[in-house]
């Protein structure tokens, strides 16, 4: 489903990763783990297709679901008119579904803007739920959740790639999510940070 | 696409949207213009073409950093990117919520608040239509400003830089057309050259702003 291959990723003119090679199929979670500022989210920002790699190739689908750092909720907007509106622009499944894997169906009527910040996480994490794609691609997904919503995340993911989807996750902290394979990017970290573009090479 | 057309119309529209922003811009620049100017009736009905143009310009680019500005910040545009919709199609429902929010009140009202610059309603008429036909080009230059300088921290400035070059041929095609049904001559043909602006702009700038939506979020 995922495939990538000698992949460069550079943030702000510096090539942070190189060479990161990692395949994922139907039915896998990878969790990408590392130190803050390896370049996670930049990795993850050119598998969904945000950002150009330096080098390297990614063979993704072509509709994935992203999930980053920003819910990309609307505060004026309701818990279900959210959700009703990314089911549309995916043609994906309805709010519902993602009400119950949530556990939102008290707070459906309520405006985004007066959720808490675990709310409104749960509220992005069930975005995923009505897109419909095979592959979730997830910055930090648990950041502000409590344990029992983590384990309602878990159980939403389970399920996701029980039915044939897949995910990758970046985490900084341990999900103890049993069948997930894990990969280390402390090992891709590019070489020489400085000095790797053209104007700072000319500057030398 | 007419989704997400829909969710920014709604969105304008609650409260904190900003629909009504124009308006009473607007509203204030024709109340002042006559206070401005003084009583003489025969000199406000010299200057309200122009002005009236002129106010329902500014009151566009007022609202034009919000087009994408606020998707951009919640993150939303990312995952818009990143859905089936195509960049074109997302700028677009942007564009043309923006107009129907922005453009088509301005037109509505400035026939009204044409009278406080002594304006006859005939030529209010001729305002009304001409603004009609021509706002269509300020919503989809200003989008498409938007989309350019995207990303750019307190890019309000470089947006009016970029934009307000683009809207000249509108504004003088546009005054001149309500000027002309004053004096009572033809004015066909600067409504016919303001109409082939917005149809021009409509034709070619989705596929600018897609490319630029492209660049500035990849």
């Amino acid at each position: 489903m995922l495939h990538v291959s000698n992949l460069s990723v550079a943030r702000g003119g510096m090539t942070l990763l190189s060479g990161v090679d990692f395949a994922l199929n139907a039915g896998q979670i990878l969790v990408l783990r590392g130190a803050n500022g390896l370049g996670k989210t930049s990795l993850l920002r050119c598998i969904a297709g945000l950002q150009n790699p330096v080098d390297g190739q990614i063979t993704a689908p072509e509709t994935v679901a992203y999930s980053g750092h920003a819910d990309g909720l609307k505060g004026q907007m309701t818990v279900l008119e959210n959700l009703a509106f990314w089911s549309s622009i995916y043609h994906g499944p309805s709010p519902e579904v993602a009400l119950d894997a949530y556990e939102l169906h008290a707070l459906a009527d309520r405006p985004a803007a007066n959720l808490s910040a675990g709310q409104k996480r749960r509220l992005g994490l069930a975005r995923m739920q009505v897109s419909g794609c095979a592959l979730w691609v997830m910055d930090e997904p648990t950041v502000s959740l409590d344990a029992d919503n983590v384990a309602l995340f878990r159980a939403a993911l389970d399920r996701h790639v029980q039915s044939g989807g897949a995910a990758v996750i970046t985490t900084h902290i341990d999900l103890a999510i049993a069948s997930a394979k894990l990969l280390d990017l402390t090992r891709f970290k590019a070489r020489g940070l400085m000095g790797s573009t053209a104007f700072e090479e000319a500057l030398e | 696409m007419i989704q997400l057309f829909l969710r920014d119309v709604g969105l304008s529209v609650r409260s904190g949207g900003g629909f009504g922003l124009a308006l009473i811009f607007f509203l204030i620049v024709v109340t002042l213009i006559p206070l401005a100017l003084g009583p003489d009736q025969t000199a406000l009905a010299v200057v309200a073409p122009g002005v009236l143009w002129l106010g329902a310009l500014l009151a566009c680019l007022l609202s034009l950093d919000r087009i994408f500005g606020l998707d951009f910040e919640d993150g939303t545009l990312d995952l818009l990117v990143t859905s089936p919709l195509p960049p074109e199609a997302v700028y677009i429902a942007k564009a043309a919520a923006h107009w129907l929010t922005t453009g088509l009140p301005l037109a509505l009202a400035a026939p009204v608040l044409g009278v406080l610059l002594n304006l006859d309603f005939e030529t209010g008429k001729i305002l009304c239509l001409s603004l009609l036909l021509g706002t269509p080009a300020l919503s989809l230059i200003g989008a498409f400003g938007a989309s350019l300088t995207l990303g750019v921290k307190r890019g309000g400035l470089l947006l009016s830089l970029l934009v307000l070059p683009l809207y000249v041929p509108s504004l003088i095609f546009g005054a001149q057309a309500v000027r002309l049904a004053g004096q009572g001559l033809t004015y066909d043909e600067a409504l016919v050259l303001l109409s082939a602006i917005s149809l021009g702009a409509a034709a070619i700038l989705p596929f600018a702003s897609g490319a630029a939506l492209r660049i500035n979020l990849r």
